[in-house]
């Protein structure tokens, strides 16, 4: 199902799409990209790389172009990664806020169906999550985090190409016009 | 009543949201706390679903080795089609039968060689779920009598040790985990040091002076000065030795753990904090093992 909303952000009568979703569509996923996050690492530990949560919070923040919504789940998404992770609670679940929030705002402003701009932005948005993952760290937490590595442009890189042929297979989630 | 813009409310929304997740992290900081009372919904939720999707996976993985894998070799050979997909099934289903036997064979060494140290066969269920952290999952928790910074061992080294424990499941913080720290000892010359994670795969050897001779291929070994592992336990071999940095008394040593971290599947948690004597711990003559079963079957 495809709804309307006014665009908040504009302040205009201008509407934009909202995509729903069938029912635990949502939960479903976001538990199963937990578990993939977690079990990969086993069997191939080179995957730590991958961050699914995220390429997840970014979709659906995506797709529901509402603000409220996409960082409630990316603050949720982001606090079970915290509490299955060995990092202080808060520390996923504020920089998958800030993500969740964003990628919400910009999913209302400007067009992300099409793969150019999904692959641009969720590497935008790693990037911003990593940020605000090291802010925290170094300013709240008084742990040394470093800013750039090649870690970080490669992990980018991949979330972006995952989140390039997740994205279309997670569309066949939404509801029908 | 006075109506606020939808953009105002998702901003008041965010803000609050920030700031409940900063006042979380101070409390934590403030009373180091782990905020136990998430964590165990998040892992009691989570863990039993892990434990499916390693038996699912361990399904598939006989399946496809027992069976789609002789496709091929049907089309060559249709007479003796039936003949060879038993055959290979079979003996597929013996090897992964043989590479846990010897694994299990390994572990029921170390159980033979100490015998007096109450110890607990686990299995890796999950690794961490950030890549900020090197720490992992394993089927065992507290209702088996394991607590926290009980240590985590296989028959080759240090692991690490028991970082929190759940009901039945426990979370093990890996050698090279960037908070973790293990109180050891170069082999040679016994100087004493701290081994330290860095988040990646070689921890490094703190606190050795710049006097003490230190080679690549020295062995470093438990202290047992930490309290959690038994004295005289590898821990690793020195790869790299630099000399201290200006000012600095210390030499920097980097080590490659005694024990494959990268290839964890059964490890063994040592119940105890009593010391192991590691004089005994050459390899046992395989014939001796066959007595004995370690305490417990990973694989309950």
């Amino acid at each position: 199902m495809i709804g309307t909303m006014p665009n908040a952000l504009s302040g205009r009568t201008q509407h934009i799409e909202v995509h729903k979703f069938h029912a635990g569509s949502i939960i479903g996923v976001t538990i199963l990209a937990l578990l993939i996050q977690a079990f990969l690492p086993v069997y191939f530990p080179r995957t730590h790389l991958l961050d699914l949560p995220l390429v997840i919070t970014i979709y659906f923040a995506f797709s529901r172009r509402n603000p409220s919504t996409g960082l409630l789940l990316g603050m949720t998404i982001g606090l079970i990664q915290d509490s299955l992770s060995r990092s202080p609670v808060g520390l996923f679940g504020i920089s998958k806020t800030l993500v969740g929030y964003l990628a919400s705002s910009l999913g209302a402003r400007i067009d992300v169906e099409n793969p150019v701009s999904r692959f641009g932005l969720t590497i935008l948005f790693f990037l911003v999550h990593h940020a605000a993952f090291v802010i925290i760290q170094r300013v709240l937490l008084s742990q040394p985090a470093p800013i750039f590595t090649v870690a970080l442009w490669v992990g980018a890189f991949i979330n972006a190409v995952i989140a390039v042929a997740l994205f279309p297979l997670l569309d066949k989630l939404r509801l029908p016009n | 009543m006075l109506a606020v813009p939808t953009r105002h409310r998702s901003l008041a929304l965010l803000a609050l949201a920030v700031l409940g997740q900063t006042l979380l992290l101070a409390y934590q900081i403030k009373r180091d706390s782990h905020v136990r009372l998430i964590r165990v919904w998040s892992v009691d939720s989570i863990t039993p679903l892990e434990r499916m999707g390693i038996w699912c996976i361990a399904k598939v993985h006989d399946t496809f080795s027992g069976y789609f894998a002789l496709v091929h070799t049907r089309r060559d050979n249709a007479a003796l089609q039936g003949e060879i997909d038993q055959l290979r099934m079979r003996n597929a289903q013996l090897e992964g039968d043989a590479a846990e036997a010897r694994r299990l064979e390994t572990l029921i060494g170390f159980h033979d060689i100490h015998a007096d140290v109450p110890i607990l066969a686990a299995r890796v269920i999950a690794a961490n779920a950030d890549s900020a952290s090197r720490v992992v999952f394993i089927n065992r928790g507290l209702r088996e009598g394991i607590h926290r910074d009980m240590a985590v061992v296989t028959p080759d080294g240090v692991v690490g040790k028991i970082w929190e424990v759940f009901q039945n499941t426990a979370q093990v913080e890996l050698l090279t985990d960037d908070r973790s720290g293990v109180g050891s000892l170069l082999a040679t010359s016994r100087a004493q040091g701290v081994v330290k994670g860095t988040g990646e795969a070689s921890p490094i050897l703190y606190y050795i002076g710049n006097e003490e001779n230190v080679a690549p291929g020295d062995q470093v070994l438990t202290s047992g000065e930490d309290q959690i592992f038994p004295k005289d336990f590898p821990v690793g071999t020195v790869t790299e030795v630099k000399p201290a940095l200006k000012g600095s008394p210390f030499r920097q040593i980097r080590i490659k753990p005694a024990a494959r971290l990268d290839r964890l599947e059964e490890v063994i948690v040592l119940l105890t904090r009593q010391e192991i004597n590691t004089r005994a711990s050459e390899p046992a003559p395989s014939g001796k093992s066959t007595a004995k079963v370690p305490a417990g079957n990973p694989h309950p």
